[in-house]
């Protein structure tokens, strides 16, 4: 009797299950919109929490591509992703570089009905560097002068020389001539945020309630690791601009559940693509798939202190005995571009050509020159391949099953070659970060991407008083050459020097470039005005939803 | 009764304390530290401001001192990765979700891991055994992240009322609950299964059946009620497992539970989280513990939970 009672309990809750869930009066997340309003929201994945939507406290894509929307600096990107005035009305530089003075524009206002003044830009950039902020991302802003030092806790907020001259202009001295600090001040750190709040209340941008920004969009709702809705910010200046009413950002971490949403119609737009899924739209030429463009670099550092890695010639033949082009095409498969230098394509030179192209191709896959350099290297420090060997050497990667495939591949590339073993240790980034900068490893890999474009982003890595210098190369030419290309604004001298740099630098190998990072994402037919700036997540704040 | 519940309640905050203190040498001893980021390295200078910011430039003994206190008063302190919400916050908007998912997972391992249970031992060796043979061993053996993908799948994506990911009614739950209840469902009936077999052939049972009793009479009230004690031992950390979630089923379907805590607080070295969540887990382990022990004796009338406490 009581065995079929549970039974019978079990079948009717089972039944209870499957029929409130599909007769409940809930609509799915994407029907919502379909209703009589006809609103034009765009749905899409943010990935991960956000750990803070304050400009001062963000690091990471997580949450610079939520503040884009709802946050709009002294410059902007325009629809056609070209970098215009936003805030500022208006801008002049001194003639020697280091001085702007930005004139904002009439009748803007934060989202609270506040006029935004040049009060409230001078208030965030000295806030942000407040070492009590600590602000994970403050040396973004030590191009101003006075800046570093008082993030360091020696110099004083007076000294940072930013000052709002009057409610509409303000000025700002640099350290030195940098031709890019427009385009910095389109960055996230450079945010403003609402003086008069930020003052009154330090918890604001914990809750929509109180989240006060200036951007084209406005902060509504924010469920913590469930999802974001953003609602068009109709006091924006260039409110006309802006076709959609909202944005709908879920946070899910899961790439192949976001993928199926996706397929399923319930995002408009996903850019954590799975590698998979990206290999097989490549091969259809699905039309969704898009692959942009990503200022980044995949490398290994070589530690020159571990015999034979010393030697030049013994890098140079490890590096050119990869084939990149196997490496993505059949292992990242993710539309990555092999590397040919360090300094991926994207970035301009003085005369308006891809810095890439101009330098040319300073890594050539060769095996038999590869051959040849590793011997004779290997044969100049007095070692045989049995006692390279019989050293152990690993590969150190972070634990992630893209990463030993990549780490797979080089191995076995280098020892079909050379005759080499060299083993594979996975650890997480963490140990990772810490063994590399302790010296602790022979070959890890790494990666850098960067904030903006321009080549020193990258060559300055690579000076021997660098802290990230993790591949321990010290040349004193080729610190000269990066000190002329950070101390002018003559674009000439700069990537004449930078061009020498990196040629200088691939011809000692003291690290090993993969690839170039892509970023690849996929966008339903019907959503226009998408579009990719380099050093960004993928623009939607212009975006427009087609019948 | 209360005498026993004070002593296990004093002894438990002893074992804290000793969690508290592991916990502390543990995390301290591995490499690395809240502030690193995978893609970008910080300078030096905005390391020391974020190190005195979460006061990590204390001496450990101090910073050791300070969690103790702190604790005592229940106060997790501040997320190193989060300038959001605090430890606390964080668990009590977790906790919940990731419970009603436990419950929901626990209801239906507890209904059907029995059943199945008892069916396969009244047919040993027939069809219906080995059909929950199959259902154990696929419960056991396959991984949650492929169960999940398996049913996202073939199951979300197929019908338009099973929401694929996501937080927000019952619908969503169906199928993480479902994932979650696949393990402990296939181990609750394997020990049904082999405890009805010991208890099928005991002597008492013979005595009952020739005492002319009903079938469904000698297996609910004899077999069932000997046979389901192995499975209350094992339910102290099944519940307190399943109330805590589960990281790779709240990552596949994007749950905001507390699950992912767990295994995010370590690989990002937030010492306040993983400090806060493993208190946290211990006190609801502490609980289901002395409630299973309770409910022991509540079954079966020969334990006692003091001596001589008749």
């Amino acid at each position: 009797m009581k065995k079929r009672l549970v039974l019978f309990t079990g079948i009717l809750l089972i039944l209870t299950m499957i029929v409130t869930g599909c007769f409940s009066p809930t609509v799915k997340a994407g029907d919502e919109n379909a209703g009589s309003t006809k609103k034009k929201i765009l749905r899409a994945n943010n990935g991960s929490e956000p750990g803070s939507l304050d400009p001062a406290l963000a690091q990471g894509t997580h949450e610079s591509w939520v503040l884009e929307n709802v946050f709009e600096g002294l410059m902007t990107f325009d629809e056609n992703g070209k970098l215009v005035e936003g805030m500022a009305e208006s801008y002049e530089v001194s003639e020697d570089g280091t001085t702007y003075i930005f004139i904002l524009r009439n009748g803007i206002t934060w989202t609270n009905g506040d006029p935004i003044t040049a009060e409230d830009f001078e208030y965030s950039w000295k806030r942000a560097l407040a070492p009590e902020t600590a602000g994970n991302y403050a040396s973004i802003l030590y191009y101003i002068r006075g800046a570093k030092s008082y993030n360091a806790g020696e110099g004083s907020a007076d000294d940072v020389l930013v000052t709002a001259l009057d409610k509409k202009t303000l000025e700002v001295t640099l350290e030195t001539p940098i031709a890019y600090f427009l385009e910095l001040t389109a960055f996230y750190t450079y945010f403003p945020v609402n003086k008069n709040v930020a003052e009154k209340n330090p918890n604001w941008a914990k809750d929509p309630a109180t989240y006060v920004s200036n951007g084209p969009f406005k902060l509504v709702e924010w469920k913590h690791n469930d999802k974001i809705v953003l609602e068009k910010n109709k006091n924006y200046y260039n409110a006309r601009k802006i076709k959609l009413d909202g944005i709908d950002l879920d946070i899910l971490e899961d790439q192949n559940t976001a993928w199926q949403k996706y397929r399923g119609g319930e995002y408009d737009l996903l850019v954590d693509v799975p590698a998979s899924v990206i290999n097989q739209l490549k091969q259809e030429s699905n039309p969704e798939l898009e692959i942009g463009l990503q200022i980044g670099t995949y490398y290994y550092n070589i530690n020159p202190n571990v015999q034979p890695f010393n030697n030049p010639k013994v890098r140079k033949g490890l590096s050119i005995a990869i084939d990149r082009k196997t490496i993505v095409e059949q292992v990242t498969q993710g539309g990555q571009i092999p590397a040919v230098g360090i300094i991926p394509p994207g970035m301009e030179d003085e005369n308006g050509d891809d810095f890439r192209k101009s330098v040319g191709d300073l890594i050539k896959y060769d095996t038999e020159e590869a051959k040849k350099l590793f011997d004779e290297g290997l044969a100049e420090e007095g070692m045989t391949i049995e006692k390279f060997n019989d050293s152990n050497f690993v590969i150190l990667y972070n634990t992630a099953e893209s990463q030993k495939k990549i780490a797979q591949a080089i191995q076995e590339m280098w020892r079909e070659l050379f005759g080499i073993k060299i083993g594979l240790e996975n650890v997480d980034f963490q140990t990772k970060l810490n063994r590399e900068q302790s010296g602790d490893y022979q070959v890890s890999r790494s990666g850098w991407m960067v904030d903006f474009m321009d080549p020193v982003a990258f060559l300055d890595l690579w000076c021997s008083d660098s802290a990230f210098n993790d591949a321990k190369y010290n040349n004193p030419k080729y610190d000269e050459l990066i000190k002329e290309a950070k101390s002018t604004n003559d674009q000439n001298v700069r990537m004449a020097a930078m061009k020498e740099a990196e040629i200088i630098l691939m011809e000692a190998m003291p690290i090993i470039p993969i690839y170039f990072y892509t970023q690849p994402y996929t966008v339903k037919s019907n959503v226009s005005g998408i579009f990719k700036v380099p050093i960004r997540y993928p623009v939607i704040t212009y975006a427009d939803l087609n019948e | 009764m209360s005498k026993y519940i004070l002593k296990r309640l004093l002894l438990s905050i002893i074992t804290i304390w000793a969690i508290i203190t592991i916990t502390f040498v543990l995390m301290n001893a591995i490499p690395g530290n809240p502030f690193a980021n995978e893609n970008r390295k910080i300078p030096e200078n905005i390391y020391e401001n974020l190190m005195k910011k979460y006061g990590l430039d204390k001496p450990k003994t101090e910073q050791y001192i300070t969690y103790l206190k702190n604790i005592a008063k229940f106060d997790f302190g501040k997320s190193m990765r989060s300038d959001t919400e605090t430890v606390n916050e964080m668990i009590s908007r977790g906790f919940p979700v990731s419970a009603v998912l436990g419950f929901e997972a626990l209801l239906i391992s507890l209904i059907f891991g029995p059943t199945l249970g008892v069916i396969a031992a009244l047919y040993r060796n027939k069809a219906p055994d080995y059909i929950s043979m199959i259902i154990s061993i696929i419960g056991v053996s396959v991984p949650g992240f492929l169960m999940g993908t398996f049913l996202i799948q073939f199951v979300a994506t197929k019908f338009d009322c099973i929401p694929i990911g996501g937080w927000g009614g019952f619908r969503h739950t169906i199928l993480p609950s479902i994932t979650l209840a696949m393990m402990p469902l296939a181990q609750i009936s394997r020990l049904m299964r082999s405890g009805m077999l010991e208890v099928l052939n005991q002597d008492y049972l013979k005595t009952a059946r020739s005492k002319g009793l009903a079938g469904s009479v000698i297996i609910m009230k004899h077999a069932v009620r000997n046979a389901i004690l192995p499975i209350v031992s094992i339910l102290g950390t099944t519940i307190s497992n399943l109330l805590t979630g589960s990281f790779v089923i709240e990552k596949i379907f994007g749950i905001p539970g507390i699950g992912m805590f767990f295994i995010n607080s370590v690989f990002n070295r937030d010492y306040t989280l993983i400090m806060g969540v493993t208190v946290f887990y211990s006190i609801v382990l502490i609980i289901t513990m002395l409630l299973v022990d309770i409910a022991y004796t509540l079954i079966d009338p020969r334990i006692r939970l003091t001596k001589g406490g008749h």
